[in-house]
């Protein structure tokens, strides 16, 4: 229909931050060619479709079952840990968390953390938090320390410098280290890693993220490329792991289905060169690994999310990124227009139960539906599905009482209005046809400027007859109704 | 099965609902419907027409029910789920005759097929109508490929086209692939490859005016890889994309254009509009 549709004022700043990546030629052309690369590298991991569909069909049982018997599930977990030496911590919000983590580095009058990459530390904040304490937090995994280095944020929940490209890099390297630059990428990696490698060992605290947490066993389960993250969980004398609630699975033989879709689904791997399997502190006869392991087990609005039905399949996510490198509009803005820790469509669907809805009111509207994440998606969260039901969270009025967290923030009369006015005309044949008559008749007055969709399109303009009219003589010349 | 693909389903709560599988065509009918779509009658009259006409030549009875006009899919997606609601109902009783319904747009056929067991998810007697209605909804080139089983002559000139699909096709409806195959029964039509084929074109109906920034540089990709690409025009079953499309080349005075299938199949199955 041609009637204008207003835009409510509101705004998280999304489409601000778009306009300025959309005219940042290298950041897009960055993005293009390392998505196609991804993508490419998800369809050559998955050559057998059937057996892709029959693992995300799994993959999305496993975690279903996981998540309807969470609350126990995670209590299996803290008494096995338990068992297993390692000290359980739970955080409602992100700075209880960091209370927590930073208590645990007093003890030991810490002032030196070794990070492995981790997500959930981003969405506590945890380096800024410590520094304010006086503790150091150094990222260990290349594209973390890439992006510490220059005082970003990760733009990628897998890649967390991919927005950037190898000079970039190596320009960053100049400046902050010190080093000559160059475009030998395996020189660039040298470079960080002779940094790094020091720290390792000067650290007293290591910190990593999980990817599963295995309740029958009381086992933390991570994976990496690198090594950086079993050198930040063996190398320093405390190990302490955070992860969101919803990492538990129920068994050892639930993580292999799981752990394919996950390197496949996000860098093409068979599987990463590091499995880290971690059930306890070092014992009285090892001769490595951490005297102390703490899990810090964070909620941030999780629960919220699993409180319901429908918004509680956001959970089933392990976190491979697939679905950012197959959205179209995350390949062109990148991921820091999306201004929060978790980028791209898994950000438009957990974020709001982490920060609430008015916090990000624009961020469901940032699709265009298209289906791309749901298809790729490992566990098979109907990513679109969700994004329709936020933005019926969005524009709720107060009356009608939304039920995610800060829902009915983009409630707005005018636009309830106008909608409506569209509902009334489509449901009434005699007003919907005397609107075509209108439009096809006084075509020549159609406005050349209709708002936003003039900015890239000249406004089309009604055809002479509608089809109502077309097919109507058609039909009768021809003998049909 | 190996030992890995064990039931893990006991304790499911909620499986996501399933895009649809291949599907089983009916034997050809000898009446249909023909749903418009809101799109095509007022921006694309002929498309409709000659999907008409299609039909009428397979020697199927056309209704064109007139008190039809948007499938509700513009509130649906925009939140609005209500207002979407009344709008549907109104469809539904039109369509409710036991006729095929034939769409000559993915993305309303996806409303029907897809949204409407959302819609009316709470209204268990609705949903009885909605899942008939599911039933006898044919996207335009999965009805004219799979159960009239077309068999055409090709007349018109060589040519070289491309064919863009849209998201609802391939992700809603499944038929993405049934477009290539129809043009694969003209002997005349080269159909020529472009970049990014699979990826949207940026329209998602609101999205278009609620994102114009994003929308626009996703359209402006779409463009620049058709015009390209070497062919002489672009196709597609997808009003919105199609008005999407058309909309922005003419901005950039572009002379290239695209237009709906059921004109293109038209026009070489019947030999009119030859020069
Ligand atoms: S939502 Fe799905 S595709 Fe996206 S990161 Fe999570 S598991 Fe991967």
């Amino acid at each position: 229909m041609s009637e204008r549709i207003p835009v409510t004022e509101l705004t998280d700043g999304f489409r601000d931050r778009a306009e300025v990546a959309l005219a940042d030629g290298q950041l897009r052309t960055n993005f293009r060619t390392a998505m196609d690369s991804l993508m490419k590298k998800r369809a050559d991991a998955f050559p057998d479709e059937e057996e892709r569909e029959g693992l995300r069909e799994l993959g999305n049982r496993i975690k279903a079952r996981a998540l309807s018997r969470l609350p126990d599930l995670l209590e299996q977990l803290e008494a096995k840990l338990t068992d297993n030496g390692v000290k359980v911590h739970w955080a409602e919000t992100t700075e209880q968390a960091n209370e927590i983590v930073h208590g645990i580095i007093q003890a030991r009058q810490g002032s030196q953390v070794v990070k492995g990459k981790s997500m959930v530390s981003e969405e506590m904040e945890m380096n800024d938090y410590l520094a304010e304490r006086g503790v150091e937090c150094l990222e260990s995994d290349m594209g973390e320390y890439i992006v510490q280095l220059d005082g970003e944020k990760p733009s990628h929940i897998i890649m967390p410098a991919i927005h950037k490209n190898r000079s970039q890099v190596s320009k960053l390297f100049h400046d902050k280290l010190g080093v000559e630059e160059t475009d030998d990428v395996n020189e660039l990696i040298q470079i960080g890693r002779r940094t790094l490698r020091r720290k390792f060992m000067e650290a007293d605290v290591g910190v990593s993220g999980v990817n599963f947490a295995i309740a029958e066993t009381g086992t933390l389960l991570l994976v990496e490329n690198e090594g950086n993250g079993r050198m930040s969980t063996t190398a320093p004398p405390v190990h302490i792991a955070v992860t969101g609630i919803e990492k538990v699975v129920e068994n050892l033989r639930d993580v292999v289905p799981l752990l394919s879709l996950l390197t496949r689904s996000a860098l093409g791997q068979p599987i990463t060169t590091y499995v880290n399997m971690i059930s306890g502190p070092r014992k009285a006869d090892e001769l490595d690994g951490p005297e102390e392991v703490h899990l810090v087990l964070l909620d941030n609005g999780r629960s919220g999310a699993f409180a319901d039905a429908q918004m509680r399949q956001t959970l089933n996510c392990i976190r491979c990124g697939a679905c950012m490198n197959h959205c179209p509009v995350y390949t062109r803005v990148g991921g820091h227009t999306y201004g929060e820790v978790y980028p791209g469509p898994i950000g438009k669907i957990i974020t709001p139960h982490m920060v609430g809805l008015h916090q990000v009111p624009d961020h469901p509207s940032a699709s265009s539906l298209c289906g791309a994440c749901g298809d790729v998606c490992p566990v098979k969260i109907p990513i679109p599905e969700l994004l329709q039901r936020l933005r019926q969270e969005n524009v709720k009025s107060p009356a009608e009482g939304a039920k995610v967290k800060d829902g009915g923030a983009k409630y707005s009369r005018k636009e309830r209005l106008v909608w409506r006015f569209w509902r009334t005309l489509n449901s009434s044949p005699v007003l919907y046809r005397l609107f075509l008559w209108g439009a096809t008749r006084f075509r020549k007055l159609t406005p050349k400027n209709v708002g936003p969709w003039t900015e890239n399109h000249t406004a089309p303009v009604p055809a002479k007859r509608s089809l109502h009219d077309l097919a109507r003589e058609h039909l009768a010349r021809n003998g049909g109704q | 099965m190996s030992e890995l693909f064990y039931d893990a389903a006991p304790n499911a709560t909620r499986v996501a609902p399933e895009r649809p599988g291949p599907r089983q065509y009916p034997a050809k009918p000898r009446e249909v419907v023909l749903f418009g779509t809101c799109v095509v009658d007022l921006f694309f009259p002929e498309a409709g027409l000659d999907a008409i006409r299609l039909l009428e030549r397979e020697g199927i009875r056309v209704h064109f029910p007139e008190g039809q006009s948007c499938c509700g899919q513009p509130a649906w997606t925009s939140g609005y789920a209500t207002e979407a609601r009344v709008v549907a109902r109104a469809q539904l009783a039109i369509l409710d005759a036991g006729m095929p319904v034939v769409v000559p747009s993915g993305s309303c056929a996806g409303m029907f097929r897809q949204h409407y067991r959302e819609l009316f998810a709470e209204e268990p007697d609705t949903l009885e109508r909605v899942a008939s209605l599911a039933e006898r909804t044919f996207e335009l080139t999965e009805f004219l490929l799979n159960v009239c089983q077309v068999e055409w002559h090709d007349l018109g000139e060589p040519t070289r086209i491309a064919l863009h699909t849209s998201c609802s096709a391939r992700r809603e409806m499944n038929t993405h692939l049934h477009a290539r195959e129809l043009l694969g029964k003209l002997a005349k039509v080269e159909r020529v490859d472009h970049h990014h084929e699979s990826e949207c074109c940026g329209f998602g109906g609101t999205f278009s005016v609620r994102m114009p920034e994003v929308s626009g540089a996703m359209v402006k990709d779409k463009t620049e890889s058709l015009v390209t690409s070497g062919a002489d025009e672009m196709v597609t079953a997808d009003g919105g994309c199609l008005m999407n499309i058309n909309g922005s080349l003419d901005k950039q005075q572009q002379a290239f254009r695209g237009r709906h299938l059921a004109s293109f199949l038209w026009e070489r199955v019947s030999g009119e509009g030859k020069a």
